[in-house]
């Protein structure tokens, strides 16, 4: 019996220590938007390198950011970049990385109207003020001539979840009203002055689909994916702007040239005429010291396989791929973790 | 010790090691260690969860103090954060489906009880039984597709052509809000108050049912007036673990009640609940203060959970004085 069982340790401790010679193991977590392309990418990855294995959790950009300042993961992943009060109480210095783009649409349900509706950015923020509650309001009316907008109420749907697509579009609004700014802000959850809750970009889906003149804000994904219709953005320039991947590089390429050192840097309403203004980078939260030799060498791997081979990916999962400008530039940024 | 001594009818006390083997022998011992350990447990579990929540939400605590309660705004942005409006959802929302689910269920469970024959009561149990192991995101997926279009199309006009005069039936009606997270929780406690009524129900003595026929009654007067007082105990127990699930029930909640923390009088206005805004929030929540104001209110959904259970045994002991079981 103590033999076998002397044995069975013997056995558990050499394949232990043979695994840990031959495979390094990253644990990572964070963002639920990326989530997609991650698991794509680290799935591939480890197909082509077949030691290295990155387990990726999506409990949550605020998650990621906690279990990266707890030291409990090897890096973590944000919808928003952090703050400096984050930075400060985290005790290892933190790289931003870009990784994709994403981008949000306003999605709607209104009695009589098939075709693409325009919003300017005042409409947007009045609706969502709560300041516009008609959908023949002129604001609304005077970018949509031709189209026949019914008397009725707005009835506005927000997410009722904490998400990285609250927080692009509520940057959005800050940076197109002041009022926006002062009175609400932006974040992942924010304290919405009307409407309703839905949870998920289902939930919101849903609540628009069924409700009679609702409108309400998606992932681009999301619309994609399961053929939602959605309306134009005024842009900087004040063109309306379908989103598409091309219109979201091109928000991050104008924002691109500006960019500063760190990447933390909110791309909402860039300049540049075809540029869509509600688009935002995601974020791989990466410390700039990795003692593990195997483990810096891994994510340093995978992070310029990411930004070269990687990007490849993007667009058959509908993210943006990132314009080259960012691209060299964090290539760059990846000698700093040492 | 009591009960170990109670049961050992085959060796009289005695004292000294060689006794206490004896009863080793019997288990008696070893039953009481161990279920004592697992009371125990249950106690520590207890009090972990309730130190894990205060020590986690001192920051709100020390912030905002005993304002928490009662003070509306919730703004994550701008780190203030009051529960009153999610307190009142919760409260509104377990009331409402209770209204609905107590008289439903206390008369499927009499009617399964003591008026149906077997061969129909049986394989109905068994269905109820079923029905309440079904997860509660697919209560929620029911009450999406088919309670709130039907809200909107159907009972919210009629409410409020008929009774719009209340104020609780007035104001804009979305499909979404306290009525409708009402009728779907109402859906979900159901099974349970029949399943457990109904079992108590079954426990009453046939003499009592005897006695009252012979007396005269009629079969409804002796259900009525003798079988259910008899059962009150534990009928009232599955109205509180009714009450239970309901203030605690996340996900089916979410996606019916509109997700927006105000107070209104109006049940067809959305609202909010603890268990929801937690659900939602918690994952991205990045801020200290927020993190900690979400777990604060985690601290007082245990202690709404608390008082009530509290009020419900107060209920059952002076219900019990009051009549009927003579225990």
């Amino acid at each position: 019996m103590r033999k076998a069982l002397t044995l069975a340790l013997f056995l558990l401790g050499l394949t232990a220590t043979a695994g840990a010679q031959s495979s390094v193991l990253l644990n990572a977590a964070g963002a639920t938007f990326p989530y997609p392309i991650y698991s794509k990418w680290f799935d591939v990855y480890h197909m082509q390198h077949p030691t290295i294995q990155i387990n990726y959790q999506s409990i949550g950009s605020g998650g990621g950011i906690r279990q990266l300042q707890a030291g409990t993961v090897d890096f973590g992943a944000s919808d928003a970049p952090m703050t400096d009060d984050q930075l400060g109480q985290t005790k290892v210095k933190v790289l931003h990385f870009p990784t994709v783009l994403g981008a949000v649409v306003p999605t709607y349900n209104v009695a009589g109207v098939s075709g693409d509706l325009n919003f300017t950015q005042k409409a947007l923020t009045g609706i969502y003020l709560g300041t516009i509650t008609k959908w023949n309001d002129p604001e609304i009316t005077g970018a949509n001539k031709g189209v026949n907008l019914p008397n009725t109420d707005i009835v506005v749907v927000h997410r009722s979840d904490g998400s990285g697509t609250s927080f692009i579009f509520t940057d959005f609004l800050s940076k197109a009203s002041d009022a926006w700014k002062s009175k609400v802000g932006a974040s992942a959850s924010v304290n919405w002055p009307v409407g309703l809750g839905g949870k998920g970009n289902e939930g919101v889906t849903g609540l628009v689909k069924q409700t009679p003149g609702a409108i309400g804000y998606i992932e681009l994904i999301y619309a994609v994916q399961n053929n939602i219709p959605y309306g134009k953005v005024q842009n900087a320039s004040g063109k309306f702007v379908k989103a598409d991947l091309a219109g979201v590089t091109a928000a991050a390429a104008g924002a691109a040239k500006s960019i500063p050192d760190d990447f933390r840097v909110s791309i909402t309403n860039a300049p540049g005429a075809t540029a869509y203004p509600i688009s935002s980078f995601t974020w791989l939260l990466i410390p700039t010291q990795i003692p593990d030799a195997a483990k810096r060498d891994a994510i340093k791997g995978f992070l310029k396989w990411m930004l070269t081979d990687g990007q490849n990916y993007n667009e058959g999962l509908s993210y943006a791929k990132l314009p080259k400008l960012v691209v060299d530039k964090e290539q760059k940024a990846i000698a700093l973790i040492q | 010790m009591a009960t170990a001594t109670t049961f050992d009818h085959a060796a009289p006390p005695q004292a000294g090691p060689r006794a206490f083997i004896a009863r080793l022998r019997h288990g008696d011992e070893i039953a009481h260690v161990i279920t004592l350990v697992f009371a125990a447990a249950i106690l520590l579990i207890t009090s972990m969860l309730v130190y894990e929540l205060w020590v986690n939400s001192v920051l709100s605590r020390t912030k905002f103090g005993w304002h928490f309660l009662w003070t509306s705004v919730w703004d994550p942005v701008f780190d203030n954060f009051g529960s009153l409006p999610f307190i009142y959802g919760t409260l509104v929302t377990a009331v409402v489906s209770l209204v609905i689910a107590v008289p439903l269920g206390l008369a499927a469970a009499i009617f399964l009880a003591d008026l149906a024959p077997r061969k129909f009561s049986d394989p109905v149990s068994f269905l109820i039984d079923l029905l309440a192991a079904v997860p509660s995101v697919i209560y929620g997926l029911l009450g999406v597709f088919v309670v709130v279009p039907l809200m909107r199309t159907v009972i919210g006009p009629v409410l409020k052509s008929t009774l719009g005069f209340l104020p609780i039936f007035r104001g804009p009606n979305y499909g979404v809000g306290f009525l409708t997270a009402g009728i779907v929780l109402a859906i979900m406690v159901v099974p349970f108050i029949i399943s457990v009524s109904r079992e108590v129900l079954l426990t009453v003595p046939r003499e009592q049912r005897e006695a009252a026929l012979a007396l005269g009654a009629t079969r409804w007067e002796s259900t009525w007036q003798v079988v259910v007082p008899w059962a009150r105990t534990g009928i009232l127990g599955s109205v509180f673990l009714a009450l239970a699930r309901a203030l605690g029930e996340t996900m089916a909640v979410t996606m019916v009640i509109g997700n927006d923390p105000k107070i209104s009088a109006s049940l067809l206005a959305p609202g909010y609940t603890i268990a929801a805004v937690i659900a939602n929030e918690f994952t991205e929540a990045t801020g200290n203060l927020y993190l900690s104001a979400l777990i604060e209110l985690g601290l007082v959904l245990f202690l709404m959970t608390f008082i009530l259970n509290g009020l419900a045994r107060i209920l059952i002991v002076a219900t019990e004085r009051g009549g009927g079981r003579p225990s």
